[in-house]
């Protein structure tokens, strides 16, 4: 396994305790509803539920059939239905529809809606408006976390991205603070604190008026540190095409739920497998963190190791053979099955990925991390949208010339905005809209600055609205300020420098040594110099919102270096990719510690993007 | 009773008492030495900061906050900047200046409220002296800054900053200066050495009090009365000058005989007074100075401050809490030794009677011969209000009502009031509550504002019980308690409940706040608690949804961002149309145009779809947003052309983007037509020649390709040509053009078609390091090894240079 060559790397806690404790609350809840009852399950929780009690355990508590919920008419003749959803609207608006349809059928029923990870009071005041409150039970499934793997914990809400930071619906923030106070209360306190980014700012508020509510356990510690970074804050990183192997893997198969489904083109069978992807898969685990132009070479040399084991059977006596088999043979053949998986994928995706195309994509990235001839590089998104190569990567690109050159020039950004919607459509003005409100894509503005306009607008009111003011203005000049960043963090090596990917000197790996990304470079800095002294410039450039805690029960002797010590726990609110959760591992390795990632959701380029289009709603 | 006279003492023609309020609460280690202490008129709360000299950054003052009697309210570090004065406003709000002339505003429970600042310019010159004042048109901040200007805000609560012109002569910070209001502005009165000047908005105006001793070389402490009608002026040689604020009179002058510059000086003066006073403090003296030449002086054991007051002058120090007043004249008459007065009279005749002594009936019938009964009853109930000790009180009520029944058309109502006021008045002077109010701040301050004071101290409890007692109506009374105490109370479930629980309290705060009044609730109040549990926003906007008008609650809404954009969501899902009157109602047409567009792609009819287009280009424009307006028309003629050619030619083309439909049109072979929109809609050259270049590649039309390719200069290059080809498997046309192609692009193109050797030329040809690199690495070394030698050669000569 890749983590026991870190010599002195601390033990992990074991986060399956979280899986069983959800799995007994459901358990639990299910019994709330005696005998054979119908099961509905929201879409997106049937592999995160597959993850904590699979078919045979629902079967064992009296669960007759599974449906999706599809918000369409069900067909069910059992008398009782259960609802297992997220606090969705929509869903509980079907739900409703459906009891009053029972209802004018003259139909009696039972009908329990367990939401997870909470309830909603609008859920309840739509039961409420539609007249069913009477007829349901209501119930939570305090199911916040779910651990993907030794050090990814995921609480599996990718909506939490658009509604917090695009549509400024706070509601999920309670849901971070609880999931924070869930860690807390199964694995010990926190000595320290920091975060950045406004949800970051109030996840912690409300973790820790949950802190002040429940009583104060006095447990030795299993994590040193926490750090809550907002996604808004590094929108650079996520935008970037992956080239570290697990995170090509998501961006081209798309890993949902730490389970990829490969099709009949990389199995080479006629049908497609789905693979768990975590440091149980031996091989996997190797490569996960690999820039992928070396996974290539690592696999066939583990393939000639194999074919070497599977020959020592060759001149064995019975004996020794019976010992080869029942002792060897079994993981030789699981060994074999994952290879030949994991070969194929990374066939395909060398078919995919050293294409002409691809490497003209990643050398205009670089080109704009870079910011270097960039006029070449606007003719290329230009060529890019006019050719309809893909509708995600032409926005993704935009976004990246937009963040890295703080907004477009308005002769570019109306060109390139009326192209790319001649291209896709003009329900895009939409999206557009959204990305100019995230700041992901904006035009510069030309003539008054916005400091020159607030003070205008001062001296007009009064005082407290100017406070109102600023604040409206501060987060419409969210700048991203990247090239300057970037200068002060060194997030770009020099250009011209060999960079070796088989021995990567720093973070920067993960993009072929083009860039550190900024998330993991802040916390790298912040754990460094223990707070954000030192870094009042950067925080400036990134809009402030920082904040640095020392927590209530650490007890100052015990910070000597235990394991515990050396574990860090990092919250990225609104989703974080596989490269960074890659870089963070290898900064781990150097540092001699480890990083616990808890997200929202993973995410990618395309998901990011997705979240933000407009024609779905 | 006999006491009663007993802290009395004369000065000219009247008496002065000091009487004890409290024994401080509190337990400070050095008293008020070293403290910057601040205390709030009408018996209001003391700030204090300790040690706020001592300048070192890291030291972090506690900032303290008590109730007159010395109660703790509040109490936290003080983590902002160097504190140069501190000052309670109207409303019991503290105000902290820092010295770069932030102020920063609390509520009396220690909560942060806002900060605002001085101006620019006070920040760069840092804040000399401040003083905070008060006026009819709310609590004002006075700033004299390093660079001896003054800045002044009449209201801190509509800041307007005004600069006081320059005081001509002035070396160094004045000797002492002190804030008027007259004639509807606030002034400022500035003594360097014996000169005086009043600055106003426009002018500095040089100024002498009449008659003003001439032994005096420099004014060194002046004060203004409460009302800000008088002044009094203490020179170097000791002298007390008194006079009208306006410097028109003057009423006295008094010799003190001291010529220690005092530490605080104050008026010490009541409504109808028979003299003016002030009261001068130096250490370990009091000195009351008057009309007449003679001065009471009061020995001090302990640090102290005055705080003046409408009619008198609170004295605080480390262990006591007094009041320093002249005694009221019905006070006096009645108590004053051998005195005659009706009232006197009267409370003798009740003494009598409760020793069932007939001398009662003597007593009564001298009064009543004068006819000067009803003048005797009146004075008792008047001297009863002026009575601290509850004993007297009832002592001078118990006459009062005694005299009462000797007459038969005395109206009741100032016996029933000032007993009820009393009532009140007692209570809220209570240790526990500690606001020792006079009858006289009282009447001044009105019974809304106690209401208030005791509401900011979260007394509920004691406001609702003095509402029900004084019969205040209910609507300025018992139900505005309620309301603040439910707004209170929905702070503290915020913190105490889980989210759960607190939804069913909510119902509760919300019935109550219903059945009284239908404001709607002070959200803003609440936000700054409970930012992370939006639910219970949210709770509070479905609650109110119903409740108010729509006009009312969008009103609400638009002061409150985190509700807005909750119910927005909601909005989407639930009521496209109310979000539609959302947007109408802030002239959000930028928002509005979205909307219109996004329920355009709803609609199955394109009449209807291209009606909510039409909508979306008038907010665009009125949004003068000309870009999306354009757009979107063009997309309603795309519409109505796709339409055209559905109708005439049975293509499916309706949704489409315009990209797609001039696709699909060429795959058909309707060339003229995708022709028209290349013209029509402004399609960049370079997007036409990809499209046209897919879509025959597509159907194999080599033929019809070469031709277009002949038909002007390719805008794309001619490397696309040859990839395309490629793509379609077709080497002999790629072949073609590969001659076509660009210097830059001809090793690719060479490649492309495989033609390594070509591809060799090419790139040694170019002297082009990494383009030679990239040939090389295409060569296989067993065939084409001479290729790799010639290769390897160009790359050494090109590395050379």
């Amino acid at each position: 396994m890749a983590h026991t060559e870190w010599r002195d790397a601390p033990e992990l806690p074991d986060f399956s305790l979280l899986k069983r404790l959800a799995r007994d609350q459901l358990i639990f809840l299910l019994e709330q509803l005696p005998g054979k009852k119908d099961l509905f399950i929201d879409a997106d929780l049937m592999s995160p539920l597959d993850r904590i009690a699979n078919v045979t355990i629902l079967k064992q508590h009296e669960v007759d059939k599974l449906y999706k919920v599809e918000l369409k008419p069900i067909v069910s003749s059992s008398d009782q239905l259960c609802f297992l959803i997220r606090p969705r609207i929509q869903t509980v608006k079907w739900i409703s529809d459906l009891v009053n349809a029972d209802k004018v059928a003259g139909r009696f029923r039972r009908y329990k809606i367990i939401f997870t990870p909470q309830k909603f009071y609008a859920c309840e005041t739509v039961l409420e408006e539609q007249g069913v409150y009477g007829d349901v039970t209501t119930d939570e499934w305090n199911f916040y976390i779910l651990p993907l793997d030794d050090d990814i914990l995921s609480l599996e809400l990718p909506e939490f991205f658009r509604d917090n930071f695009l549509e400024g619906d706070q509601r999920w923030v309670t849901t971070a603070g609880s999931a924070l106070h869930l860690l807390q209360s199964v694995y010990g306190s926190f000595s320290k604190v920091y975060g950045i980014g406004r949800c970051a700012k109030m996840v912690y508020e409300s973790w820790r008026e949950l802190m002040e509510e429940g009583e104060q356990r006095t447990r030795q510690p299993e994590f040193a540190k926490v750090f809550l970074v907002d996604r808004d804050v590094d929108f650079v990183t996520p935008l970037c095409s992956q080239v570290v192997y697990e995170g090509l893997v998501d961006d081209l198969f798309r890993i949902k739920c730490g389970t990829v489904e490969l099709g009949p083109d990389v199995t080479s069978s006629d049908k497609s497998i789905k693979v768990m992807l975590n440091s149980q898969d031996k091989v996997f685990s190797e490569i996960r963190n690999e820039h992928f132009s070396n996974v290539f070479g690592f696999l066939s040399q583990k393939a000639k190791n194999l074919q070497t084991a599977y020959d020592k059977r060759r001149g064995m006596d019975i004996q020794q053979m019976k010992a080869f088999v029942s002792d060897e043979l079994k993981g030789l053949k699981q060994e074999h099955r994952l290879l030949s998986l994991h070969i194929g994928a990374s066939e395909s995706m060398m078919k995919k990925k050293t294409k002409q195309d691809f490497q003209e994509l990643l050398k205009t990235e670089h080109s704009l991390l870079e910011g270097f001839e960039i006029r070449e590089c606007i003719t290329y998104i230009e060529e890019h949208i006019n050719r309809q190569v893909s509708m995600i990567d032409s926005l993704r690109l935009l976004c990246l010339l937009s963040i890295t050159e703080n907004g477009l020039l308005s002769k570019d950004y109306r060109s390139l905005k009326a192209q790319y919607l001649q291209s896709y459509g003009i329900k895009h003005l939409l999206t557009f809209a959204n990305l100019r409100q995230l700041g992901l894509l904006e035009e510069q503005q030309a003539g008054e600055t916005l400091t020159v306009m607030e003070s205008k607008v001062g001296k007009l009111v009064n005082d407290k609205t100017v406070g109102k003011l600023t604040d409206a203005f501060s987060s419409l000049a969210k700048k991203s300020n990247f090239r300057a960043l970037s200068k002060r963090l060194a997030l770009v090596p020099k250009s011209g420098e060999e960079y070796d990917l088989r021995v990567p000197r720093d973070m920067a790996y993960v993009f072929s040594g083009a860039y550190i990304p900024l998330s993991c470079k802040l916390i790298e800095q912040v754990l460094e110099r223990d707070g954000w002294t030192g870094l009042e410039e950067v925080t400036r450039m990134l809009n402030g919102q920082e904040f640095a805690v020392t927590g209530g029960s650490s007890s100052s002797e015990a910070r000597n270096k235990t394991d515990a010590q050396r574990i860090v726990l990092v919250m990225f609110l609104g989703g974080c990719t596989f490269s960074e959760i890659s870089a963070l591992r290898f900064l781990g390795k150097e540092r001699g510690c480890r990083f616990v990632v808890v997200t929202t959701a993973i995410t990618n380029s395309a998901r990011l993007l997705e979240a933000l289009l407009d024609n779905h709603a | 009773m006999a006491f009663v006279t007993a802290n009395w003492n004369p000065l000219g023609d009247a008496f002065y008492r000091k009487i004890e309020l409290y024994e401080m609460g509190w337990n400070l280690k050095d008293g008020l030495r070293d403290c910057l202490v601040a205390a709030a008129p009408y018996g209001g709360p003391i700030a204090l900061l300790k040690a706020h000299n001592r300048c070192s950054p890291s030291a972090r003052p506690q900032l303290e906050i008590f109730s007159s009697s010395g109660l703790p309210l509040a109490s936290f570090p003080w983590k902002s900047g160097v504190v140069k004065q501190l000052g309670w406003t109207v409303s019991d709000d503290l105000l902290c200046v820092q010295e770069d002339g932030t102020v920063l505003v609390y509520d009396l429970l220690g909560g942060f409220k806002r900060h605002f600042s001085m101006g620019n310019e006070v920040s760069q010159s840092q804040v000399l002296e401040t003083k905070i004042f008060h006026s009819p048109y709310g609590t004002g901040v006075a700033i004299l800054t390093g660079a001896l200007r003054f800045t002044l805000a009449t209201n801190i609560d509509d800041i307007k900053l005004r600069r006081l012109p320059e005081v001509p002569g002035l070396q160094g910070a004045p000797s002492c200066w002190a804030v008027l209001t007259q004639d509807r502005q606030s002034k400022v009165l500035v003594a360097n050495g014996s000169h005086l000047f009043v600055l106003d908005n426009t002018a500095c105006t040089p100024v002498t009090p009449p008659g003003l001793s001439p032994q005096a070389s420099s004014i060194v402490h002046m004060c203004v009365s409460f009302s800000y009608k008088y002044l009094a002026l203490l020179t170097d040689s000791g002298h007390v000058w008194m006079g009208t604020s306006n410097l028109k009179e003057k009423l006295s002058e008094v010799d003190t005989k001291i010529k220690a510059p005092p530490k605080q000086m104050a008026w010490c003066r009541r409504p109808k007074s028979q003299q003016p006073s002030a009261v001068v403090m130096w250490d370990g003296l009091l000195l009351v100075v008057g009309e007449c030449k003679e001065t009471i002086q009061y020995h001090l054991d302990d640090d102290s401050i005055l705080v003046p007051e409408l009619d008198g002058v609170r004295i605080i120090s480390g262990t006591h809490h007094e009041l320093l007043q002249e005694v009221p004249g019905a006070c006096e008459e009645i108590f004053k030794i051998a005195s005659m007065a009706p009232g006197a009279l009267l409370l003798e005749a009740h003494k009598e009677y409760e020793k069932e002594s007939q001398k009662a009936d003597e007593y009564l019938r001298e009064i009543k011969e004068q006819s000067l009964l009803s003048e005797a009853v009146r004075q008792c109930v008047e001297a009863a209000g002026h009575e601290h000790e509850p004993e007297t009180q009832k002592t001078l009520l118990r006459a009062a009502s005694f005299g009462k029944c000797f007459l038969s058309n005395f109206p009741p109502e100032q016996f029933v009031s000032m007993c009820r006021d009393l009532r009140v008045l007692n209570a809220v002077r209570d240790y526990t509550v500690g606001i020792p109010l006079s009858h006289t701040q009282f009447k001044q301050m009105t019974i809304q504002v106690l209401i208030d004071r005791l509401v900011y101290r979260k007394l509920y409890p004691l406001a609702i019980e003095v509402c029900r007692y004084l019969k205040t109506p209910e609507y300025q009374g018992v139900s505005r308690v309620l309301k603040y105490w439910a707004c209170y109370k929905v702070c503290v479930c915020v913190y105490l409940f889980t989210p759960l629980l607190y939804s069913n309290i909510l119902y509760f705060v919300l019935f109550l706040q219903l059945l009284f009044n239908k404001v709607a609730l002070n959200l803003s109040k609440l936000t700054p608690y409970c930012m992370p549990s939006c639910m219970l926003v949210y709770t509070v906007v479905m609650y109110l949804k119903n409740e108010l008008n729509r006009g009312d609650f969008f009103m609400m809404l638009r002061n409150q961002p985190v509700a807005l954009s909750l119910y927005k969501q909601f909005c989407k899902h639930q009521e496209q149309d109310t979000l539609k009157d959302l947007f109408n109602q802030d002239d959000d047409h930028e928002e509005l145009g979205n909307f219109y567009v996004k329920a355009s792609y709803k609609e199955q009819r394109l009449e209807a779809r291209i009606a909510h287009l039409q909508s979306a280009v008038d907010e665009y424009y009125k949004a003068k947003n000309e870009f999306s307006a354009k757009t979107t028309e063009d997309e309603m003629r795309l519409l109505r052309f796709q339409r055209k050619l559905e109708e005439e030619k049975g293509e499916q083309l309706v949704g489409f983007s315009l990209h797609d439909t001039m696709t699909t049109l060429l795959s058909v072979g309707l060339h003229k037509h995708a022709e028209q929109l290349y013209k029509d809609f402004r399609v960049p050259d370079k997007r036409f020649w990809w499209l046209r270049l897919k879509a025959l590649a597509e159907k194999e039309d080599w033929e019809e390709l070469e031709k277009f390719s002949k038909s002007k200069k390719s805008p794309i290059g001619y490397l696309p040509f040859v990839e395309v080809c490629i793509k379609h498997h077709n080497k002999y046309e790629a072949r073609k053009y590969v001659s076509k192609v660009t210097l830059e692009q001809k090793v690719k193109a060479h490649l492309a078609v495989g033609d390594v050797e070509g591809a060799a030329e090419a790139a040694i040809e170019r002297r082009n390091e990494s383009e030679i690199g990239t040939v090389l690495s295409r060569c296989s070394a067993t065939t084409d090894h001479l290729l790799v030698e010639r290769l390897n050669r160009a790359k050494a000569t090109v590395a050379k240079k």
